[in-house]
């Protein structure tokens, strides 16, 4: 019995184009976790940035360092500038031996506001010249309560590819069944450390049964801000229903001119019986220069998304912060009830 | 020697209140230098950033490895180097000024006297700190040196390395969950219920810790300690004494508060879903 297997010639393997494994993880090293932490935590609430360097392996991208941008004035010129300190930071980490690697850019938030089209554009510019890239959100208002609010997000290929090619109208996206949910994608995060710095902090710090970190979470008051998170809420929902309005105003001046057009159309028709009936050429059914004929603009869907977005990113927040209180809540009950 | 007048040994007695505080951020910077090491270079130098407070400590907050050559009685700094990430540095934080510098290797060398002169010309009495990364007494040891000057009449005589205490701040990290620091890899970070269940079961352990006490001290097992009781005496006082019934309404009051916002929230989920159907469904047939 002859067993034949099914080997792929090189040929072969050699025109398939390789396609990359899809980003699983981003795995992070503690360094650069803590000085995304520190950096953002110095200069709350104002809002910074800063560069990711690390490797891209496989489905994994690793992040082993990074460098924080400085605050950029009002100024155009200092655009150059800012390009310098970029370059000047690379060199020299390149001197010591540190990643060289762009693998994406950090920036600070505020209680998660930070979808926001300015986002777009910087991953769309950063795509162009890196394969993968994905942006780590941190939040320092949050870990007041006890949580890192560490995120890492990418887009999502198919809203990449509608933004290039400009095609956001309402037609495209039911085509492609894309709605608020899908523009950016979350991506789970690791941390590592190597064994050395593991080796420090396990001497350094005894391990206390309880940590600062516990006293934060078990902190009763999170009125404050809970009341943050609903004023965000709220300002998001006004904008939400302004674009609302945008877009009933735009069908019923779609429609309205689909009527005119309609009338105009049998207006032309019994015109051109009435010329066939005395022997002239019949007009064109057609009239571009007539106004009624010119097509509106659709309003842009990007904005609402966004928004939606954010609005559900509050909301979540609101529900984790909610959640816990009760659990809070009902400990002090049990407690005062001994 | 000459003969005629004795001099004295004298050394300028060194700052009392100096002491440092470190953040760990520096520590996990120096130890990824020192992995990322070239192969040639035993050790690794670089400058500590940082800031000095009004009482006299030394904060440190940040650091940056400098590229050096090392041979047995030379030490050549990458001085353009060190000026250019200062600079850099500068441009993010411009409070961050040059505290010191750090080397890893246990104890103080020869060629340290010579960089520490280098950098006290850079800023006001430097603190020199070294990481022993080769764990030589089976222990991690993190000292910091700062100069004193041994002279002789008017002749100076040597610099001699004083230990002055350390600080380690882990104000950050604490606050993130230190597991996830001390791993080589953690999975993936905790959620904010898993972090509350966390420090929930950590408080039951307490309790029952502090409980098992009481019980031994009460029936002889344990010698009583006096301040351990007047301790756990005056956490038990610092539950406020309300009526059962002012906080009955306390906790219901902050209950349905919740409860609003919770509800608030779905609602406006539901908005959300209907909107977006509203808005990409609609068609003009």
């Amino acid at each position: 019995m002859v067993v034949v297997a099914a080997v792929r010639s090189f040929l072969q393997v050699a025109v398939t184009e390789e396609v990359a494994s899809p980003l699983r993880v981003v795995q992070i090293e503690g360094l650069a976790m803590l000085k995304i932490i520190k950096h953002c935590k110095e200069f709350s609430p104002s809002l910074v940035t800063g560069q990711l360097l690390g490797l891209d392996v496989g489905s994994v991208l690793e992040v082993t360092n990074c460098f924080p941008f400085p605050i950029r004035e009002e100024d155009e010129e200092i655009e150059a500038e800012g390009a310098n300190y970029q370059l000047e930071m690379m060199r020299c980490l390149r001197e010591v031996n540190v990643d060289n690697n762009t693998v994406g850019w950090y920036q600070s938030t505020l209680l998660g506001s930070y979808q926001t089209v300015e986002l777009i554009e910087t991953f769309m510019n950063y795509q162009e010249n890196i394969k993968r890239c994905v942006c780590i959100i941190y939040d320092p208002s949050k870990s007041n309560q006890g949580v890192l609010a560490l995120k890492a997000l990418k887009l999502s290929d198919s809203f990449m590819d509608l933004y290039r090619n400009n095609n956001l109208t309402g037609e495209k996206l039911r085509e492609k069944n894309l709605s608020w949910v899908d523009i950016f994608e979350e991506i789970p995060i690791k941390v590592s450390n190597s064994a050395l710095i593991s080796a420090f902090m396990t001497e350094l710090e005894a391990d206390t049964p309880v940590t600062q970190c516990d006293y934060d979470r078990l902190q009763l008051s999170t009125n404050p801000f809970m009341e943050r998170n609903v004023e965000f809420l709220i300002e998001c929902m006004d904008d939400l229903s302004m674009e609302q309005q945008k877009f009933q105003y735009y069908y019923r001046n779609l429609s309205r001119q689909q009527a005119q057009q309609q009338s105009w159309l049998q207006k032309r028709r019994s015109e051109n019986m009435a010329r066939k009936a005395a022997g002239e050429d019949p007009l064109p059914e057609e009239d571009p220069s007539n106004p009624i004929f010119k097509p509106i603009p659709e309003p842009p869907r990007l904005d609402s998304f966004l928004i939606t977005n954010q609005i559900s990113n509050y909301c979540n927040q609101i529900n984790g912060v909610a959640g816990q209180s009760f659990s809070k809540l009902y400990l002090m009950k049990a407690l005062h009830e001994n | 020697m000459s003969a005629g007048e004795l001099t004295v040994l004298q050394f300028t007695p060194s700052p009392t209140s100096l002491s440092a505080k470190v953040h760990p951020l520096v520590i996990f910077n120096i130890c990824d230098c020192f992995v990322r090491r070239p192969d040639q270079a035993e050790r690794v130098i670089g400058t500590l950033l940082g800031s000095v407070l009004p009482d006299g400590t030394v904060d440190i907050r940040n650091s940056y490895a400098v590229p050096h050559n090392e041979s047995l009685d030379q030490v050549a700094l990458d001085i353009d180097y060190h000026h250019n990430m200062l600079a850099s540095h500068q441009k993010v934080n411009p409070k961050e000024v040059i505290v010191g510098w750090f080397s890893t290797g246990f104890g103080v060398s020869g060629g340290s006297a010579l960089i520490h002169e280098f950098y006290s010309r850079e800023a006001t009495n430097p603190v020199h700190l070294t990481v022993d990364t080769g764990f030589t007494n089976g222990d991690a040891t993190i000292k910091g040196f700062v100069s004193v000057n041994l002279s002789l009449g008017d002749h100076q005589l040597a610099s001699q390395f004083q230990e002055i205490p350390l600080d380690l701040r882990m104000v950050e990290a604490e606050r993130i969950g230190f597991d996830v620091l001390k791993k080589t890899a953690v999975d993936k970070l905790p959620n904010d219920l898993e972090g509350m269940e966390d420090s929930m079961k950590k408080l039951l352990a307490l309790i029952d810790d502090v409980y098992k006490y009481v019980d031994d001290v009460v029936e002889g097992r344990l010698a009583p300690d006096n301040n351990i009781g007047r301790f756990i005496s005056d956490t038990v006082a610092s539950i406020p004494k309300l009526s059962s019934s002012a906080f009955e309404k306390l906790v219901n009051d902050s209950i349905q508060d919740q409860l609003v916002l919770l509800y608030l929230s779905s609602i406006t989920r539901t908005q959300l879903s209907l909107a977006e159907k509203l808005n990409t469904a609609a068609q003009i047939l």
